[in-house]
């Protein structure tokens, strides 16, 4: 007997009713979040737009990418590995000969090479470098994701801003807005595919649809005449925000692109993402995140980074220079950034391990002056020396590049949250 | 073309046994000189004067099995992972991360670089000696194999079908053919005179694909054929459930030569990590090191059982080995920076220096 569970009967439609309603619930569920939903009455009450839209894309090289593979190399010393380090169309800065065509696009691009987090945990780690901040029992902080939707994104906008590209999983809306709440959670696309149950079910008429649609709007006003509340705003909200992602459903598929930029940007998963996040960007979502995983090499490090980064290499360059081509460089932040780095001390199985004390990231664009190298290891990479930065500074500094004023705050609920943490500043040598 | 048998045909990589059999049972280090950072690779040269080892500062050494004083070659701008010698030693080449072959005098006094070519795009992996010495063959990270006149580093062959970056090339002593093992786990024999692949042996046991992960990982980085060409031997590893946190276990496989059946998987219980090198020994059995996160181990097994009938742990964990052409002696290259001598046979009353 065949099994139906994709027949798409009514029985069925109760899934898709199941996402919309995620999509609208997001974290409401959660009650863990801080200050309130309010906000979400008065999606334009904390709105810092700059005259230009701007945009941001985060290329997550998860598990803890190895500064001395990338960045910040240093050939022949104790600590260096076996790789060398190349010349970039930046003068005077190298970067490792595992990334030959990202070096002919360096001057687009800046480093900084100072990074003390002081946290070799990897979820921890993660949580800092998304949010800016450390986490605490007393409360979660909305991931960068989160903040640049909610502080760019034009609200008159249909489609979320809000955009994570994940290596697997089947997608949805995840938990990563906290008090900024969930229509600005990112949707995931699992693989790179369109959102889950985002297509309209095959037994389902167009017509039907508008009427079932006309109903739950007619309830809902009625419902709301009297018990209106954040809640039930941010849920009819995230349903017409599932409407419209359901109309742009194109937006969301990258085999739309041409057939010479599938094959410029390769056939591999990370290629196809980087296409999408292009896509993406050129149809005005905010917030893209693209991953690349995986870099946690304890084992074997220098197979593993040639094999990874062989595959980072020319996508991500070729989604730069198309960035840069297109004009669109000059409003869109770039950042590749992980967890942590690894060690500078090569273990007993040519693996590196987690390392948190002095690494790089990797970050161009908006507002972001190009070929910077900001701060310095010492010679064997086992120590800052010049302009220490952590997870803090550089969360000022990206929002500042966008125009945003990191110093400010967002008003939830009456009750004042800072953007990114004020004990921190941005990097301003860094800003353009 | 036709490459005859020669003087350095043990370099096929077995071991001609010498008047006394070698004993697996009664291996001992036997000496143990230190050096001032981790080891990668070692080799004996053919007269066994000296062992050639290689280190994460990029560079070679050379010790003096009587005196054991290194001599520090450096030329390499990345580490060395291949160290091979003319048929009558008189030349030492070494290749690595940097994509060179080096020459080097493997004797004088201050060994400096005779000639240099840049042989590959990307790393080197390995190098073997044909049997008759005239040609010297490499492979790379460029999924090629190359093959090289000794006498003056001329090119003479690509040979092009690897769809995976090339971890081992051994020359089969038949003067025609010339065999390479890759990341994917395929040993292709290529006919010489031809580059063309005619066979292909199938050693995907030895490499994992994990999708959690998104890593290609182990490949068969060892190759070895039996003395009486009856066995093709692979190395590497297997059961890699954490490829980037170091759990998986060495693994060697043993073909039919003639039929191309798997007819052995020689396994360690209870070791963790890589067969790095497989060497058969005229004796005959396999002589296999492996290293990983449970230390370094010899391990001699016979055709005829999965399981090796000795093993022997060494102070730490190893990264290579060779087997002296006397079939006594064995180097390994060690990250704790020492490179030892075991011996398969009864102490002799030596103590080990430090």
């Amino acid at each position: 007997m065949k099994c139906s569970y994709t027949c798409r009967s009514s029985d069925h439609l109760l899934a898709r009713r199941q996402f919309m309603g995620t999509l609208a619930g997001g974290t409401l569920a959660s009650g863990a979040v801080v200050g309130g939903l309010s906000a979400l009455a008065a999606p334009d009450a904390s709105k810092q737009l700059a005259k230009n839209q701007k945009r941001v894309l985060v290329v997550n090289m998860a598990g803890g990418l190895s500064q001395l593979e990338s960045w910040d190399p240093k050939p022949a010393t104790n600590t260096g590995g076996p790789f060398r380090a190349i010349a970039t169309t930046v003068p005077g800065t190298q970067i490792c000969e595992l990334l030959p065509k990202t070096a002919r696009q360096m001057h687009h691009l800046s480093l900084v090479r100072s990074i003390n987090t002081k946290e070799n945990d990897h979820g921890k780690g993660q949580y800092l470098m998304q949010t800016g901040r450390r986490r605490t029992p007393a409360g979660d902080f909305p991931r960068i994701g989160a903040v640049a939707a909610k502080a760019l994104n034009d609200p008159t906008k249909s489609l979320p801003g809000h955009i994570v590209i994940s290596a697997g999983g089947s997608g949805g809306r995840s938990n990563d807005a906290a008090y900024l709440g969930p229509e600005f959670a990112s949707v995931s696309m699992g693989n790179g595919k369109p959102p889950q149950n985002t297509d309209r079910p095959a037994g389902v008429s167009e017509t039907s649809e508008l009427q079932r649609h006309a109903f739950r709007r007619r309830v809902n006003d009625r419902f709301a005449l009297r018990r209106r509340t954040a809640m039930t705003d941010a849920y009819t909200a995230n349903y017409e925000q599932a409407l419209e992602l359901m109309k742009q459903r194109d937006v969301f598929d990258v085999s739309k692109e041409p057939q010479a930029d599938l094959d410029r940007y390769g056939k591999h998963d990370f290629g196809r993402h980087c296409l999408l996040a292009r896509r993406l960007l050129e149809n005005d979502i905010t917030f893209v995140q693209v991953t690349h995983s995986n870099y946690d090499t304890h084992n074997e490090n220098f197979n593993f980074h040639l094999e990874q980064l062989g595959e980072f290499d020319s996508p991500f360059a070729t989604l730069v220079a198309d960035l840069a081509d297109r004009g669109m460089l000059e409003s869109t932040l770039i950042i590749v950034l992980s967890e942590f780095g690894r060690t500078p001390n090569i273990n007993q199985n040519y693996g590196r391990d987690h390392w948190g004390t002095a690494w790089s990231i990797c970050l161009g664009g908006a507002g972001i002056q190009s070929g910077a190298v900001i701060g310095k290891t010492n010679n064997n990479g086992t120590k800052v020396e010049d302009r220490e930065v952590d997870h803090g500074h550089l969360f000022h500094t990206y929002m500042q590049a966008v125009g945003v004023d990191s110093t400010g705050h967002f008003d939830i609920d009456g009750r004042a949250m800072p953007i990114a943490d004020p004990s921190y500043t941005a990097i301003d040598e860094l800003l353009s | 073309m036709r490459i005859g048998r020669g003087p350095g045909h043990w370099r096929r990589e077995t071991c001609p046994m010498d008047a006394n059999l070698a004993d697996p049972k009664l291996t001992h280090v036997a000496d143990q000189w230190k050096y001032s950072s981790p080891l990668i690779a070692c080799r004996f040269d053919p007269k066994s004067r000296f062992v050639f080892s290689s280190a994460q500062d990029n560079s070679v050494q050379r010790w003096n099995l009587e005196n054991n004083e290194p001599v520090v070659l450096k030329a390499h701008d990345s580490w060395v992972r291949a160290i091979a010698f003319s048929p009558a030693g008189e030349f030492v080449m070494t290749a690595g991360g940097d994509g060179r072959i080096i020459w080097w005098p493997t004797a004088a006094d201050a060994p400096e670089p005779i000639r240099t070519i840049d042989a590959h795009q990307g790393w080197i992996r390995s190098l073997a000696v044909s049997p008759d010495g005239q040609f010297l063959a490499s492979s790379g990270n460029d999924n090629l194999v190359k093959l090289w006149r000794i006498d003056d580093g001329s090119p003479v062959r690509v040979f092009s079908g690897h769809e995976k970056n090339v971890y081992s090339t051994l020359f089969v002593d038949d003067g025609k053919t010339l065999i390479s093992g890759d990341l994917a786990g395929k040993v292709h024999q290529w006919e010489i005179a031809t580059a063309k692949v005619t066979r292909t042996f199938d050693a995907k046991q030895l490499h994992t694909y994990n999708g959690g992960q998104g890593v290609d990982f182990g490949g068969v980085r060892t190759l070895s054929i039996s003395p009486d060409r009856k066995h093709l031997a692979c190395g590497g590893l297997h059961k890699a459930t954490n490829p980037l946190g170091a759990v998986h276990e060495p693994l060697a496989l043993v073909f039919d030569w003639e039929s191309q059946k798997l007819v052995q998987s020689h396994i360690a219980e209870g070791v963790k990590g890589t067969a790095w090198r497989v060497m058969f020994h005229d004796q005959p059995f396999l002589c296999g090191a492996a290293g990983g996160s449970s230390g370094g181990f010899l391990l001699f097994w016979k055709t005829d059982q999965p399981k090796e009938f000795h093993r022997f742990k060494l102070p730490n964990l190893l990264r290579d080995m060779d087997l002296a052409p006397d079939g006594h002696r064995i180097a390994t290259a060690h990250y704790d920076r020492h490179l030892r001598i075991s011996r398969l046979a009864a102490k002799v009353d030596k103590p080990a220096s430090t």
